[in-house]
């Protein structure tokens, strides 16, 4: 098992720190007046000597992001849930969906801040909501609608309800879907959430960090929190597949059958 | 169970008509009469677009006639379905992906409301019937075609309807493991004594299986021959047998025939 993660994760291991090294190269050696795109062991050490504010600053951007995230997700599903169900829902939600969607949402987050103030960290979460929301909607809507023909027929054989054709036919068939849905959302969330924070919320947060490191030509300190932003998003992502693997047993790695 | 001496299927003067009215119309099915005795096996054969699959549908109420009737056990062919009174299988086999076989297998049993503890048994039942015991854990993926096949069949047996409705199971299987499939299926009839309706476009699968042979004409969809097939038990030199032949030659004339005439 070990050996397995180790051999599955030694290529991008490999090809990760070479690149790191690459980039030190480059900026010791190449171009050594570029201050603004520092070499990687400058991040690391900003990292380490600013680690107290980073990490305050994560915790904070992570709350952002995980209650947005887990809000935006619920509504995309259950928005989902309802234009797969009823005409009338698919009729009218769908275009509101498509509508909210096509809004630069970023361009929303001055007027969310005269909404619930500047300091306020609901404008920030509201942006993550709207951002998350549309990739789940969509690819669950499409898991949910496009179930095989001889499966409903089958279902129809037995006399299923409606109800128990969602239950034990459509929501198992939209799962691959939506968990991809969610790797997507997860990564939005990291990034709706910083550029939210550059406009407002508050200001010990990993977005005013960056804006304020950067004004100050302190690119070292900017790139960690770039860093911690980005690592947040990595670790988001894997918890993803995690749900992913233990929700979906049938796609977990298989021995094949004999024949 | 019952007394009654209604025919498992009952098809007077039924037409379907696709798109009436619009310029796509297509008359699948012309003035379709067609009587299937309880615990026989009938095929129906015919080219693609002959209706064969329409007939059939048509019995198992997932799609109704223009015009005539459609009865099931003495039943309306909707109430027959609210009643179960038949499993269905497909080409593909409509497993789904997220349920172990058992599980599977389980599925119109839970629709059903049966206690866990019955589901368990009937399962490991039908598992037995269709030789797959050790396979009940796995997922169907990880089963070859003709395994998912005889899957298939045991969760349309389950529930033990009196009706099984196959359209073309076995058409996307090699040779070998499709004449290993019509012996199975043969022994499960033998074992279960199911009415089978049976829709191949394959001649001498329709000739091995079946007591009766509906040979279907296209455009617009009739009988155009009622082929009773009398070959005794089914074992291996039954498909060498000069009657076999015989019988292929019959089936394959009434197909060319009609072929012909256009």
């Amino acid at each position: 098992m070990i050996r397995k993660v180790i051999r599955g994760s030694a290529p991008a291991v490999v090809f990760g720190i070479g690149g790191l090294l690459l980039w030190e190269f480059a900026m010791r050696f190449l171009a050594p007046e570029s201050f603004v795109l520092p070499p990687p062991s400058e991040i690391f050490v900003a990292f380490i000597e600013d680690f107290d504010t980073i990490w305050q600053a994560t915790k904070n951007t992570g709350y952002i992001v995980v209650t947005g995230l887990i809000a935006g997700v619920i509504l995309g599903v259950v928005w989902a849930l309802l234009v797969s169900r009823f005409r009338l829902a698919d009729e009218t939600l769908t275009p509101l969906a498509i509508s909210v969607n096509a809004i630069p949402i970023i361009a929303l987050a001055p007027i969310f801040n005269a909404w619930y103030g500047t300091l306020s960290p609901v404008s920030n979460q509201a942006i993550v909501i709207i951002l998350v929301f549309f990739p789940v909607f969509i690819n669950t809507t499409k898991g949910l609608t496009t179930v095989e023909a001889t499966e409903l027929e089958l279902m129809r054989s037995y006399a299923a309800s409606r109800w128990e054709v969602t239950k034990t036919v459509r929501i198992p068939n939209a799962m691959p879907l939506f968990f991809t849905s969610l790797r997507i959302a997860s990564s939005l969330a990291v990034i709706g959430a910083i550029v939210a924070e550059y406009f407002g919320g508050r200001q010990d947060a990993l977005g005013p960090l960056i804006v304020q490191n950067a004004a100050f030509t302190q690119y070292p300190e900017a790139w960690a929190a770039v860093a911690a932003g980005s690592m947040m998003g990595i670790v988001l992502y894997l918890i993803s597949g995690g749900f992913e693997k233990v929700a979906m047993p049938w796609k977990a790695d298989v021995d094949t059958a004999g024949l | 169970m019952s007394e009654t001496v209604h025919a498992a299927v009952e098809i007077s003067n039924a037409t379907k008509v696709f798109n009436p009215g619009k310029p796509n119309e297509v008359r699948a099915l012309d003035h379709i009469d067609l009587s299937i005795e309880d615990a026989s096996f009938v095929s129906l054969i015919g080219p693609s677009g002959c209706g064969k699959s329409t007939l059939l549908r048509l019995m198992g109420a997932l799609t109704h006639p223009t015009e005539g009737e459609v009865a099931i056990n003495g039943k309306s062919a909707d109430q027959a379905r609210l009643d179960r009174d038949y499993g269905m299988a497909f080409q593909t086999s409509g497993l789904f992906d997220w349920r172990t076989v058992t599980q599977n297998i389980e599925l119109p049993l839970q629709l059903m409301g049966w206690s866990k503890s019955d589901r368990k048994a009937r399962a490991a039942e039908m598992l037995d019937l269709v030789k797959l015991s050790e396979f009940g854990d796995h997922y169907p993926r990880e089963l070859s075609g003709g395994m998912q096949q005889r899957v298939s069949i045991a969760r349309a047996l389950s529930f033990r309807p009196s009706l099984l409705l196959m359209d073309e199971p076995f058409g996307a299987l090699d040779e070998m493991t499709r004449e290993h499939m019509q012996t199975e299926v043969l022994d499960i009839w033998g074992k279960t004594g199911k009415t089978i309706v049976f829709v191949t476009h394959s001649i001498p699968e329709a000739v091995f299986l079946s007591q009766r042979v509906i040979v279907m004409s296209p455009r617009p969809g009739r009988i155009a021959l009622d082929i009773a097939v009398d070959l005794g038990e089914r074992v291996f030199e039954t498909r060498e047998s000069p009657e076999f032949f015989d019988k292929i030659t019959e089936v394959r004339e009434a197909l060319r025939f009609k072929g012909d005439s256009e």
